[in-house]
């Protein structure tokens, strides 16, 4: 069950996906949160080149606990992504094709999500312990400095996620919620 | 007068605040379980196997149930006939939660100087500590370890009287819809009612450790409860905001005496992660 997704994407992969589809990613992921979007957006508008290649790539919004000998990973949930409102239509600019957290995302996000012909994703938040078994490798790539907030890149094997915003203008936030509203 | 070491109140906080990012309690769990049969949606009943799932996980493997180890909220209920030797009590629940997060690999999630420095204070520390001097010869203490995606999402309001408990419930019910998926929906409300700005905010905090399916005594205040967690389940909003008819698996609300001119509300949400442990000395 799901479509599987096996970075790097194209925007024609992106743009097949409709919000409510349940996928599966494999491959590689990266990972940015507040302090990480900070910094790379700032070098995004200064028009330099990212410490790391993401055209193609998938980010997600994650803050992992340590991990314990023996483990890849620590507890690797998604965070709220309305954080990263500020700095996401910079991060798509840069190719990203897509995006997984949790929560609402602003209107501008949305209408960068379509223009770009991007998807974003929710993981279940609250399963961290559940997704972490589904990362087999983690290594802290740019910005170690920043411990939780560092930029992993995290190898996934079936890492399950489910579509929120697709390019088309769905949003399964709005939709589910319209759904089952009395 | 009974003496108790600082040393064991460092011994019991960093137990309980390990138990408690390791497994959901029992009455939480039972609330998901009965979430899940009360759940029409299907992506909905997803997220509940999910979650229930993942707390099993938490416990084979001893990875925290979430990444979002929390702020340290501690209550101590500090039995008059009690004398802590060895340190000041607010070091010791400090030296606690420090060890917790070392030995239980939890995420230091701490910052000092919010406004300009925000810097990680390295060990999840200082802990927020409610202290309560009660009678007895126990130190009762309870952990909740607080993750900020529910905490960004909860709101204060000082209403007017004249608002009463209509605008008190629109406000909650608009707390929660504001929220959406944001906070970890199936969420808990804790509603903090009366004293000042101050008392509202920690008498919500104190809701929120009542068993998931304990009412309010008081049969009016049970009966806003279940008023409040119909508004909210009528939202729509869902298991992960995905749709669905759990949105709220509970709502404590807590009362105090206020200011003839005040009727302050603290709606505090509390994540589906609804870690909490305690022990006693």
């Amino acid at each position: 069950m799901g479509v599987t997704l096996k970075p790097p994407l194209s925007e024609e992969d992106t743009r097949a996906l409709s919000a409510g589809d349940q996928v599966l990613i494999t491959g590689t992921i990266y990972t940015a949160r507040d302090a990480a979007h900070s910094r790379l957006a700032a070098l995004i508008e200064r028009g330099e080149e990212l410490p790391v290649e993401l055209a193609g790539q998938i980010i997600y919004y994650v803050g992992p606990t340590p991990a314990s000998p023996g483990r890849a990973v620590g507890s690797a949930g998604p965070t709220t992504s309305s954080r990263m409102d500020a700095y996401t239509a910079a991060i798509l600019s840069r190719g990203v094709r897509a995006l997984i957290g949790k929560g609402e995302r602003s209107p501008e996000v949305a209408a960068a999500i379509r223009e770009c012909g991007a998807v974003y994703l929710a993981a279940v938040g609250g399963a961290g312990a559940l997704l972490a078994e589904r990362v087999t490798a983690a290594e802290a790539v740019v910005y170690p400095e920043l411990g939780p907030e560092a930029v992993y890149r995290f190898d996934v094997v079936k890492f399950p996620a489910i579509v929120i915003i697709d390019a088309h203008g769905g949003d399964l936030y709005r939709s589910g919620r319209e759904r089952y509203r009395r | 007068m009974k003496e108790v070491s600082a040393a064991a109140v460092t011994d019991m906080v960093a137990k309980l605040y390990q138990e408690a990012n390791f497994s959901l309690p029992a009455d939480v769990v039972a609330a998901l379980k009965a979430a899940l049969a009360a759940e029409e949606s299907p992506q909905g009943r997803a997220v509940l196997e999910t979650l229930l799932e993942n707390s099993h996980i938490a416990g084979r493997n001893r990875v925290p149930l979430c990444q979002d180890t929390g702020l340290a909220v501690v209550f101590i209920e500090l039995g008059r006939d009690v004398h802590i030797g060895g340190g000041p009590l607010d070091a010791a629940v400090d030296a606690g939660v420090a060890r917790a997060q070392r030995e239980g690999y939890l995420r230091a999630s701490m910052v000092a100087g919010p406004c300009f420095r925000r810097q990680n204070t390295g060990d999840n520390t200082p802990a927020v500590l409610h202290l309560d001097l009660v009678e007895g010869d126990a130190v009762r203490i309870t952990v909740l370890p607080k993750g900020a995606g529910s905490e960004n999402m909860s709101r204060l309001a000082m209403l007017k009287p004249a608002d009463g408990v209509p605008g008190l419930i629109d406000f909650a019910v608009d707390t929660v819809s504001r929220a959406g998926a944001s906070p970890c929906p199936p969420i808990f409300l804790g509603i903090g009612v009366g004293g000042t700005m101050d008392r509202a905010a920690v008498l919500s905090k104190k809701a929120m450790l009542r068993q998931a399916k304990e009412a309010n005594p008081d049969p009016a205040l049970a009966g806003l409860e279940q008023q409040i967690l119909d508004r909210v389940n009528d939202l729509g909003i869902g298991p992960g905001g995905f749709g669905g008819r759990v949105t709220c698996l509970g709502v404590a609300l807590e009362e105090e005496p206020c200011h003839i001119a005040s009727l302050p509300v603290a709606v505090g949400i509390q994540c589906n992660s609804a870690r909490r442990a305690s022990g006693s000395i």
